[in-house]
């Protein structure tokens, strides 16, 4: 198939950034986006041009590097899809296909397609645990998990972290993604002790990094490659609101 | 070169009691006073660096990816085995043992092993407590299934994601750790060489891939746990950013390379569909329960899968292993998938794949059974080759997923060069000439929440270490050494791309040191690879400059490594005159076409010590020692 790609170029981040284009012709619809894409850096580096930057990894849907806006949508038009799992086939001969990278303010643009999601590792540090130290924990089965807790936090669980909610949401907001952690360890009951602290410093520390707020748009569940449902949001709301209410705890999680 | 293991005395099970107690301690207020590196961030650097870090000690971590959640771990399917016997079905710590030497195919060590079995119960209890969402019966216990190679139920799960909940739980332990200070995270930062000073590993030398600039990192201890070398064949089932810099570099400085030749090929991957393939997919290892394996009889049969009739069809497994049919371990069933395409009736685009056929369990179990079970996996081959496989048979191939060689260490996880220590697929030490399923992670956490906390307290409680300054000449030496590599590639301006020499060596370790191997090919490969290698150094063109975010000199650099590393592999699979596990020399097999292992002359690790850049390396040999199994020929006809 031959198609047309428009493709955000920025060669770091103070670059203001624009739009090229290039022909892709003869691609093979069982390419994934990314293997066209290859195909394409192959030809620019022939002529001397350097290669289109984006950031991959496993290319097979789990760690959550990849990422890309692809005409006008997170990870593209295929639902439940990373940009890796993509394949050509998805579009039509003759397309004009645009790509953008992740365009948010907590997500400032280190090259290309290429985005700086350091935000959500800082979240993560906030309060996205259960501390326990290595040695300390208990047998196994001394804590029994109802199998719906189990299988509820699991589903909140796969989150892969690639930051395709806050690309997709009209306001940047990292909603999904913390509401994922919080209602992953708040299912479960090691994650009750710290569970008020947990969400408080979640929720502070996902507004001090530029994150806008959530207004129940739903977006971010529709681009979410894993599925990722609407109802964790709603969950951390809860906590967040229940926690509020006590003594605010000491943030931090720590020793 | 004297390969002391260092395996403590005493009965086997009592060894790591014993060596806790003998190993010197630092005192935790001394411990702040010592800083240890650690390069990558999987299940095992993770899980090392937050457990130093709790300890007390000064935590660096280096990943290549943009967060360690990352790492290639995240990719693991299947699960994790423990010696919990929950399950009430005759497991034990000497049986997960047993059955992991016996999976080895008797090229481990046994002291290891052993202590990775008993390590296995802590790593479960440690993940259920951090929240990892493992599968639960109704009563909320802890479920278990199957895996090769055992006949108990020991493998733990979370779905198809184990790796993933399990690398999460290790991600957020650290996380937790950075949050307090207490470990320095650098990501983007891929490590080029290790510090030796008066001997001794001191200290990283990194380039940061966002700004590009060469720093050395300066410490006590160095800890390498950077994963395997599985993409020295260009495709395999790793991510397309694992690489062998980091192992080979310190190989290069003087740790020793065991066992490099010990490759594992993966029976069930999607097969390559172009040259344009980036990498390869796993379908996971359960499908064989269900799915029958079959080439057509006759080579050249070109009618559509359907259209052949029951008795023009070879059910080769179920025909050559009527025992274990489908099941067979995965280096007898990947190098019979080789032989029926070697025969001219493989299947599919080059002829390169064997049908994995679930129409009898369809037809036996119903549809929506085989939904239940696979559902996840029949949707993802279908999403890669827009086929149906509830209608057509599946088309697999095997790839290559696993790397059991890799730096040699001794019993406390300590290469041949002091101070660096080697976790997880980096090193060679637990999984012998073929790993099982499902112990990888397993070795992976075990190394890093369990082993080496104790082992560096040791080794920086015995030592003494002087401080070095930042600008003692070494470190501006290996600083400069760095930056003068990256230049070199920098300036040859020829005309080839970093990928397509990395494409034309893994056709060459593919065709001559993969599935099976034999003198004639390994010499040819062995006259190859420095051919290609000098015309790599010639002939490479890295666009782009050196200050800034450039994926085509990662990827040269990674490549100029693989192109020594494949020869050494070469070299030890030439060397290795006998078949054992994942490594088959056609050489030596049975009459009927199985591993012959020479118990005589091969009983023994070879590890490998470089020799300067004009010499060839030296083949150093551990003798291995089998005081608590006995030796046998596996057998699963």
């Amino acid at each position: 198939m031959d198609l047309t790609l428009v493709v955000w170029r920025q060669k770091h981040a103070k670059d203001p950034g624009g739009f090229v284009t290039y022909p892709a012709k003869g691609i093979s619809p069982d390419m994934s986006f990314l293997e066209m894409l290859d195909v394409v850096n192959e030809r620019l580096f022939a002529q001397g041009e350097e290669p289109i930057a984006f950031d991959h990894d496993c290319r097979e849907g789990i760690c959550g590097a990849c990422g890309m806006v692809i005409g006008g949508r997170a990870h593209g038009p295929r639902g439940l899809t990373t940009t890796c799992q993509l394949h050509m086939r998805t579009f039509a001969d003759g397309d004009t296909i645009t790509i953008e990278p992740w365009r948010a303010a907590a997500f400032p643009v280190v090259r290309d397609l290429i985005v700086d999601r350091s935000a959500f590792d800082r979240i993560i540090q906030a309060g996205g645990f259960v501390s326990v130290a290595t040695g300390s924990a208990p047998d196994g089965n001394a804590i029994l998990v109802p199998k719906p807790s189990a299988e509820g936090a699991m589903d909140a669980a796969s989150c892969i972290g690639c930051g395709a909610c806050v690309a997709a949401c009209p306001n940047a907001s990292a909603a999904l993604f913390v509401g994922a952690k919080v209602a992953h360890l708040g299912q479960l009951p090691q994650g009750q002790p710290e569970r008020h602290s947990r969400v408080l410093s979640m929720v502070d520390r996902m507004d001090q990094e530029g994150f806008g707020s959530c207004t129940n748009h739903g977006e971010c569940e529709a681009a979410c490659p894993k599925g990722i449902s609407l109802e964790n949001i709603a969950r951390m709301n809860r906590d967040y609101l229940a926690a509020s209410f006590l003594k605010r705890p000491k943030v931090g999680g720590g020793e | 070169m004297d390969l002391r293991a260092k395996i403590p005395d005493g009965p086997l099970a009592e060894k790591w009691t014993k060596h806790r107690f003998d190993m010197k301690l630092v005192n935790p207020a001394n411990k702040r006073k010592h800083r240890v590196l650690v390069v990558g961030t999987g299940l095992a650097g993770a899980s090392a660096a937050a457990s130093m870090a709790e300890l007390g000690y000064v935590v660096e971590a280096f990943c290549y990816q943009d967060s360690p959640r990352r790492a290639h771990s995240i990719a693991a399917q299947g699960g994790i085995n423990a010696a919990k016997n929950y399950q009430n079905d005759g497991d034990s710590v000497f049986r997960l043992f047993y059955d992991t030497i016996k999976g080895g195919d008797f090229r481990a060590r046994e002291a290891n092993v052993y202590r990775l079995a008993e390590l296995s119960v802590n790593i479960i209890d440690q993940c259920a407590a951090q929240g990892v969402p493992f599968a639960r019966e109704y009563g909320g216990l802890l479920a278990n299934r199957s895996f090769g190679g055992a006949q108990v139920s020991r493998t733990f799960y979370a779905r198809g994601q184990t790796g993933q909940q399990l690398l999460l739980g290790a991600y957020q332990a650290l996380e937790r750790q950075i949050g307090l200070g207490k470990v320095a995270m650098f990501s983007r930062h891929e490590m080029q060489d290790v510090l030796v000073i008066d001997g001794r590993a001191r200290g990283i030398v990194v380039r940061d891939m966002v700004t590009g600039e060469i720093s050395c990192r300066l410490g006590d201890a160095v800890v390498l746990a950077t994963g395997g070398y599985g993409n020295v064949f260009y495709l395999s089932t790793n991510a397309i950013g694992c690489n062998a810099t980091a192992i080979w570099r310190a190989y290069k400085r003087g740790a020793l390379f065991a066992n490099p030749c010990y490759t594992q090929i993966h029976p069930t991957c999607i097969p390559v569909s172009g040259e344009h393939q980036s990498k390869l997919t796993l379908m996971s290892e359960s499908l064989r329960n269900d799915g029958r394996i079959w080439v057509p009889k006759r080579a050249g049969d070109t009618r559509p899968p359907t259209g052949i009739p029951e008795g023009d069809r070879d059910y080769y497994l179920e025909r050559r292993y009527p025992s274990y049919g489908n099941l067979s371990p995965r280096d007898i069933a990947s190098r019979a998938a080789k032989q029926v395409c070697d025969e001219g009736r493989g299947i599919g685009p080059g002829g390169l794949g064997v049908y994995l056929d679930f129409a009898d369990a369809i037809s036996r179990l119903g549809e929506d059974v085989i939904r239940e079970r696979y559902g996840n996996l029949f949707e993802m081959y279908e999403r890669i080759t827009d086929e149906n496989p509830y209608k057509v048979p599946m088309r697999i191939f095997p790839a290559v997923h696993y790397t059991m060689g890799g730096l040699w260490v001794d019993y406390d996880l300590m290469s041949t060069l002091p101070g660096l220590h080697v976790l997880g697929e980096a090193n060679f030490s637990d999984h012998g000439a073929n790993r099982l399923g499902a112990s990888a992670l397993m070795q992976g956490l075990a190394d890093g929440y369990f082993v080496i906390p104790y082992t560096i307290g040791n080794y920086l409680a015995s030592t003494k270490l002087e401080k070095i300054a930042e600008d003692h000449a070494e470190v501006r030496r290996a600083r400069d050494e760095v930056v003068d590599r990256n230049r070199q590639l920098l300036a040859i301006r020829g005309k080839t791309s970093p990928t397509a020499f990395h494409r034309r060596l893994g056709k060459i370790m593919w065709e001559q040191c993969g599935m099976a191997r034999n003198e004639r090919g390994l010499t040819e490969a062995l006259g190859k690879i420095p051919e290609l290698r000098e015309e790599f150094w010639r002939d490479v063109n890295v666009l782009g400059e050196g200050d800034a975010l450039n994926p085509s000199l990662e990827r040269a650099g990674r490549v100029a490594d693989f192109l020594e590393l494949a020869e050494l592999m070469c070299r030890d699979a030439l060397e290795r005159r006998e078949s054992c596990g994942g490594h088959f020399r056609e050489e030596f097999q049975t009459e009927d076409g199985e591993a012959r292992r020479d118990d005589e002359r091969f009983c023994h690790v070879a590890a490998w010590e470089y020799q300067g850049p004009e010499a060839p390396p030296a083949r150093r040999v551990e003798p291995l020692a089998f005081e608590n199994v006995h030796l046998q020929t596996r057998s699963y006809r």
